[in-house]
């Protein structure tokens, strides 16, 4: 089969990356693709049994408490907002990530719930107020604190070990939301030809001839 | 569970293949289009690319973004099952060695999970006990295992370049693909630093293969390691035993795992036992001659197990080596960033999901401190972004100047910090070291006399210890890493140090693990003859990893392959001249 073929064999007539991605997605919505004994869980082929049902339990659980979820929607926020290319961390759903991938991720737990509470009492200390209460400049006061590691006081390390973290999962949730990555701008998980790097591409870093 | 009993099937097949990865897919298919009724057992469920792949999936319909789990130790979308740690199938370890055994169990086995990296080992590395005394020589010669490589080449298909180099044997080859941009700076770094870096060697069809009508040609998505649904690279389950299913003659059972090969009492092969995991009920069948492929750790595991009055120190083993000689390829990476791509335009180089460009191993050990060598895996650019991507930027952002030219306090947050992740993605490359590890009697599995898995079968206990040699191969590594990316002009930590053995990976890891059956001329050195039949057992076959007396740095399963396709055939010559 030649490349065309392989399209073809995907469900699609013309190299159209979003009916391919469709066509693939979701195979299981097709009544013509389940089959035989897969047909119960076509809904998600090729996932094993224990898989569904890990994701569906740590669906119904929840680790964040109401306030713990608002103080990481501000903080998710206050990394990454929105700007003239796109829109926030909240706006991709960024907290949503975050109280999923502790729940993945037990190893998260503790720093995430004890960097927050460090996160508060900085606040109570400070202001007498939790940090979700702060005025938006009182909040980047404290986030200034511990945002940069190699000039935070030392007594502030516990919240730049926090703070890596949240900025890590803000990013990691961000740019591998939709709109992130179109942000982002990567163009690829799409059918395509590669013929190598493109001529002005080569020339514009001197690779022409490597 | 007072209902217990085991089924008996009696009509024989005329042969049962344990196991459906690279070995058994392979012999699966030789003997089924041979015309043989043939019956094969996995140990995990059934799994077809076409259905069950999750290519072309989107980080976002992934909750956990595409990272791992302990059911997927190689990210949410990635095409195998299984990991370093299977529930209620453990492993042990003694004299506080350490050894990891990475299982997939399901149809394809492993094939679901490698790179696609398809290398010949070469005439040194079936021969290398002239070169330094520390190698004990494989029973056949490069020239032996040539035409099966060609044949696999031409059935399989491969990608890579004629380059004619000492012990890096060229195949018969489609295009291959051309270098990403940061490959690019790789070679060119490379070649400063002294290192030959050469177009990849992979088997992902990068034009249709010839002949074939199965199987589509690549669409360059770089996803191989989810699977592909046109069957565009090599998964045993698209390549060999889908179509051996579809000669008639070839049958799965899925979810049976093997507990022991029968013997009767004159010791000849008449069968297996398994349990089914569908319904954990004991069965038996049996057949004129058994073929184990089962992986070199569950193939020892299962001789071991398979003792009898014939054969008391367990199946093909009264050379006492089933479970010596276990090695695994030595590993050590290394990574960076190149500032001169920050900014940089943005296009599709998904590329193929295997090496766009490798570093085959050119050193001379006269001028070393270790024995033989490793080759380099190389990869980097614009990928889809997944669990993980944005890490770290704390490490980064302060290295190099702002859009406005003034440097940056490392870290941050906000819209300057948000314009970072831009400004870096696809500046990222990374390198890692595949070497050959001496295979060593000292180093082994062998059966713990106190655990048993959830089945009740007794499990493999390994005694692993690197050796001064891959510690100082590592070293060399991480040297060579550091020069490559100085002469890149990248931005990189410094080398792994004497406290990580230089990043020297623990056994095992590399998966690449070899040699517990190994072959030889003599039946008190060796388990199998040349041709991988057991010297104690004329039906017993095996066409895994587990008969590969020394891995060279190439990775193994292209001789995998060549070996069971080789082996498979002489078991049909045999059957001919009733011998077998």
């Amino acid at each position: 089969m030649n490349r065309r073929d392989s399209l073809k064999f995907l469900g699609i007539g013309a190299l159209s990356a979003a009916t391919l991605v469709e066509g693939c997605k979701s195979p299981g919505k097709n009544p013509d693709s389940s089959k035989g004994d897969r047909a119960a869980d076509a809904a998600q082929p090729g996932r094993l049994p224990n898989e569904i049902a890990r994701d569906k339990k740590l669906n119904e659980e929840k680790f964040f408490n109401d306030h713990e979820m608002a103080t990481i929607t501000v903080l998710a926020d206050i990394i990454i907002p929105k700007d003239a290319k796109s829109g926030s961390a909240s706006d991709a759903k960024v907290p949503d990530f975050i109280e999923f991938i502790v729940k993945d991720m037990p190893e998260h737990q503790i720093p995430m719930r004890g960097g927050l509470r460090w996160l508060d009492m900085q606040s109570l200390n400070r202001y007498n107020q939790p940090f979700v209460a702060l005025s938006n400049a009182d909040q980047l006061e404290i986030v200034t604190a511990i945002a940069y590691p190699n000039k935070a006081r030392p007594e502030m390390q516990q919240g730049v070990a926090f703070f890596n973290r949240m900025r890590d999962l803000t990013a990691t949730g961000f740019f591998t939301s939709k709109m992130g990555i179109e942000d982002l701008g990567y163009v690829g998980n799409s059918p395509n030809v590669w013929n190598g790097v493109p001529e002005e591409i080569l020339k514009q870093y001197g690779m022409e001839g490597v | 569970m007072n209902d217990i009993q085991i089924k008996k099937t009696t009509t024989p097949y005329d042969a049962i293949v344990v196991g459906s990865g690279a070995g058994g897919g392979m012999a699966g298919y030789i003997l089924a289009h041979a015309g043989l009724k043939v019956l094969m057992l996995e140990a995990g469920p059934f799994f077809d690319p076409r259905t069950d792949s999750m290519q072309l999936k989107w980080p976002y319909e992934s909750p956990r973004r595409g990272a791992s789990t302990n059911t997927r130790n190689f990210g949410d979308f990635d095409g195998a099952f299984g990991g370093w740690d299977l529930e209620g199938e453990p492993y042990t370890t003694k004299d506080k060695t350490e050894f990891y055994w990475f299982r997939s169990r399901m149809l394809g086995g492993r094939t679901n999970h490698w790179g696609r990296i398809s290398l010949r080992m070469g005439p040194n590395d079936f021969k290398g006990h002239h070169i330094d005394g520390l190698t004990d020589d494989w029973p056949i010669t490069y020239e032996e295992v040539k035409p099966y490589y060609d044949r696999v080449d031409r059935m399989i298909g491969i990608y890579g370049t004629v380059e004619n180099l000492p012990n890096e044997p060229d195949g018969i080859y489609l295009p291959p693909p051309k270098p990403r941009l940061n490959e690019l700076f790789i070679k060119k770094g490379a070649e400063k630093a002294g290192v030959k870096v050469i177009p990849g060697r992979g088997s992902v069809l990068t034009q249709a293969l010839p002949g074939n009508k199965d199987r589509g040609s690549c669409f360059f998505c770089g996803q191989c390691g989810r699977s592909c649904r046109v069957y565009g690279d090599f998964s045993s389950s698209s390549c060999l035993v889908i179509p051996a299913i579809k000669t008639g003659n070839l049958k799965v059972i899925p979810n049976a795992m093997v507990r022991e090969v029968l013997t009767d009492a004159n010791g000849l092969a008449t069968g297996v036992s398994y349990i089914s995991k569908d319904d954990m009920q004991e069965y038996q069948v049996s057949a004129k001659i058994v073929v184990l492929g089962a992986s070199a750790g569950e193939t020892a595991r299962l001789l071991l197990n398979s003792k009898s009055a014939a054969h008391p120190g367990g199946l093909a083993n009264s050379s006492g080596v089933v479970g010596k000689y276990l090695h695994d390829s030595t590993g050590s990476s290394a990574g960076g960033w190149l500032p001169q791509l920050l900014d940089r335009k943005r296009y599709n180089e998904d590329g193929v999901g295997s090496i766009h460009i490798y570093g085959p191993w050119m050193g001379d050990n006269k001028k070393l401190n270790f024995p033989r060598g490793y080759h380099i895996e190389f990869g980097g650019g614009m990928g889809m972004p997944g669990y993980g991507y944005g890490f770290g930027m704390q490490g980064m952002n302060g290295k190099v100047p702002g859009r406005d030219g003034k440097m940056k306090e490392a870290g941050g947050f906000g819209a300057s910090l948000k314009d970072d992740y831009r400004r870096f993605y696809g500046t990222d490359f990374g390198m890692a070291g595949r070497g050959m590890a001496i295979a060593r009697e000292d180093n082994y599995c062998e059966i713990d006399p106190n655990v048993v898995d959830k089945f009740g079968i007794p499990v493999l206990r390994f005694h692993y210890k690197w050796s001064n040699d891959e510690i100082n191969q590592a070293k060399h590594m991480q040297e060579t890493f550091q020069s490559i990316m100085h002469e890149m002009g990248a931005i990189y930590d410094p080398m792994e140090g004497p406290e990580t053995n230089y990043g020297l990976e623990a056994p095992g890891r590399i998966i690449h693990e070899v040699g517990t059956v190994r072959m030889g001329d003599d039946p008190k050195k060796s388990a199998l003859n040349k041709w991988c039949q057991a010297h104690d057992c004329k039906n017993l076959f095996v066409v895994d990893a587990s008969p590969f007396v020394q891995q060279g740095d190439k990775n193994a399963t292209w001789t995998i392959l060549a070996l069971a396709m080789r082996t498979s055939e002489y078991i049909l010559e045999q059957r001919k001249k009733l011998n077998v």
